[in-house]
């Protein structure tokens, strides 16, 4: 490409860059290392880290638990209706979080769909820690389901056939040769899962609430914050905390992908 | 080639417009305001720009907490009308907005959902084990207020003995704003809550039960608002806050159940006096 061309793209690139980068530089800025250490161990920061990660672990947990099967389903079978639940799956991606929450509690809540019942069994969801993984999972669970199904899809159906034609049950057909096959994308989409159920926000705070310890979780910590804290530490040490979460799982992916595509080029080869 | 020049004069003159400018058309005045005056200065805002023709009056409610926030990071607002003096004392020291004055007066009072699941019929079955009790975080002025409250009524010692030990377990979130607590308790999330008298709307009032909270233990709100200084409007800023403080103003916050700041003067005109014999 001509230097001349380059340097116009470049150019006309830099608005974009300035967007994805500045917001991160300013956030760092505004981070003095002395405080970090103070607030770390701070009650609310520390408080909101644990909670998320548990939350967010149990979460992880049931969707790979519930979407492994699902994926495998939409993988392999072929019935009436599977574009429509196709697009179930992936409609909490595009739904906005808030909206997720209104409806968890339109179903869930006291008065909701099932809520109701619920309640005539001393069961209460909302303001719950319970309520904050059935967030998370509301959200979340669609980027396992979807990258999981892409993943049992890719696995090469000659070498699946050949393993029935060695005479493999269908079970050790799938723990041996489609599990393993398929085991860097359901990692990958395990681990976008996790991301997105760790930053959750919206729907955790109109279907939980927010309280600390039970269902502050460190967004709606850093929210919470904002406000009541004139120097905003809790919020700038937990937006640093998230920040560095996601660039780890956005590398982690990456790699954890990229070594799927070399694996597959070699077992085609 | 000419293609491309068109374009990056187009984005430069579009950059230029949109940098530029402040972020306010003349005749627009920013009211940055509690989240309680929602009704009350939605009701003000025809009436103000009625008697001041070519504004706008542009309303953004939210958490004085919340508000106080936006002003120390910049917004670009004209007046600030907050629930409480804590929220507005650290602007007045950092010389954000000019000199407040207390506008209005609220008081508190508890809302269960119309059903009254957990069976609360006075302040003191709040200890009730299980209880569902939602507020808002200390900062946000029913926060403050509520937890005044309960402390006073605990220091009664009318409602039993650890009373505000009892109540502050029960609570089971902090909501953004009043609002969201009023909400949570229509749509029967919540158990109780604590809320100013004024949010209870006709819309909410069918919805809820109320109870009274005894007149000596309740919180008094002191609403202060002030012309924040960055302002790009002075004169119609200071209207503003005349307005409030006229008949018209505090009539319209009485009729949403405030407490006027300047209560009604009794009428002056004069009234046929018996002729002296």
């Amino acid at each position: 490409m001509r230097r001349s061309a380059f340097a116009l793209l470049l150019l006309l690139s830099l608005p974009a860059l300035a967007l994805i980068t500045l917001p991160l530089v300013g956030l760092c800025s505004c981070m003095r290392i002395g405080s970090l250490g103070a607030c770390v161990c701070c009650r609310e920061a520390s408080s909101a880290l644990t909670l998320s990660l548990i939350t967010s672990g149990i979460a992880a947990a049931v969707i790979t638990l519930i979407g492994t099967p699902f994926a495998y389903w939409l993988a392999y079978c072929d019935f009436r209706g599977k574009k429509v639940v196709e697009t179930l799956v992936d409609l909490p991606i595009v739904l906005p979080p808030a909206v997720a929450g209104v409806a968890l509690l339109f179903t869930l809540g006291a008065r909701g769909l099932l809520g109701q019942y619920l309640a005539v069994a001393h069961i209460r969801l909302p303001f719950t820690t319970a309520a904050v993984v059935l967030a998370q999972m509301f959200v979340a669970g669609p980027f396992y389901f979807r990258q999981a199904r892409i993943g049992f899809q890719g696995v090469p159906q000659p070498l699946l056939l050949a393993s029935r034609t060695l005479g493999a049950s269908a079970f050790r057909a799938f723990r041996q040769v489609i599990l393993p096959l398929a085991s860097p994308a359901l990692i990958a989409g395990l681990i976008m899962a996790w991301a997105r159920a760790v930053g959750e926000f919206g729907a955790t705070l109109v279907f939980a609430g927010s309280l600390q310890g039970v269902t502050r979780t460190m967004p709606l910590a850093i929210y919470n914050s904002m406000d009541a804290d004139p120097t905003h530490a809790t919020a700038v040490v937990l937006s640093v905390a998230l920040v560095t979460i996601c660039f780890l799982v956005i590398i982690i992916t990456r790699a954890v992908l990229t070594r799927a595509a070399g694996l597959q080029e070699t077992s085609r080869a | 080639m000419r293609t491309l020049t068109f374009a990056c004069l187009t984005l430069t003159a579009l950059a230029v417009t949109l940098c530029g400018r402040p972020a306010r058309a003349a005749g627009t005045l920013t009211v940055v305001a509690a989240s309680s005056l929602t009704e009350g200065l939605q009701d003000m805002k025809p009436v103000f720009e009625k008697a001041h023709p070519g504004v706008e009056l542009r309303l953004s409610f939210a958490s004085s907490s919340q508000c106080r926030m936006q002003i120390e990071q910049g917004a670009p607002a004209d007046v600030f009308l907050s629930a409480d003096t804590e929220n507005m004392d650290p602007l007045v020291k950092a010389k954000l907005v000019d000199k407040p004055v207390i506008f209005a007066h609220n008081t508190l009072i508890i809302i269960v959902p119309k059903d009254n699941p957990a069976g609360i019929k006075s302040p003191g079955d709040l200890t009730k084990p299980g209880v569902k009790l939602i507020t808002c975080a200390p900062k946000v002025p029913i926060g403050n207020y509520t937890r005044q409250v309960i402390d006073k009524m605990d220091a009664s010692g009318e409602f039993g003995p650890d009373f505000k030990e009892r109540v502050l377990a029960n609570i089971v979130s902090e909501e953004p704003n009043v609002k969201g607590i009023v909400g949570k308790v229509t749509l029967g999330e919540a158990d109780a809550a604590f809320c100013y008298v004024s949010d209870v709307t006709p819309p909410v009032k069918a919805r809820v039960q109320t109870i009274e909270i005894p007149e000596k233990m309740n919180a008094i709100a002191d609403y202060p608002m002030a012309v924040i200084s960055a302002t790009a409007d002075r004169e119609l800023a200071q209207a503003f806050i005349e307005f409030v403080l006229s008949r018209e103003g505090q009539r319209i916050l009485k009729n949403r159940g405030f407490i006027p700041a300047r209560p009604e003067k009794p009428s002056r005109t004069p009234t046929m006096r018996p002729k002296a014999k």
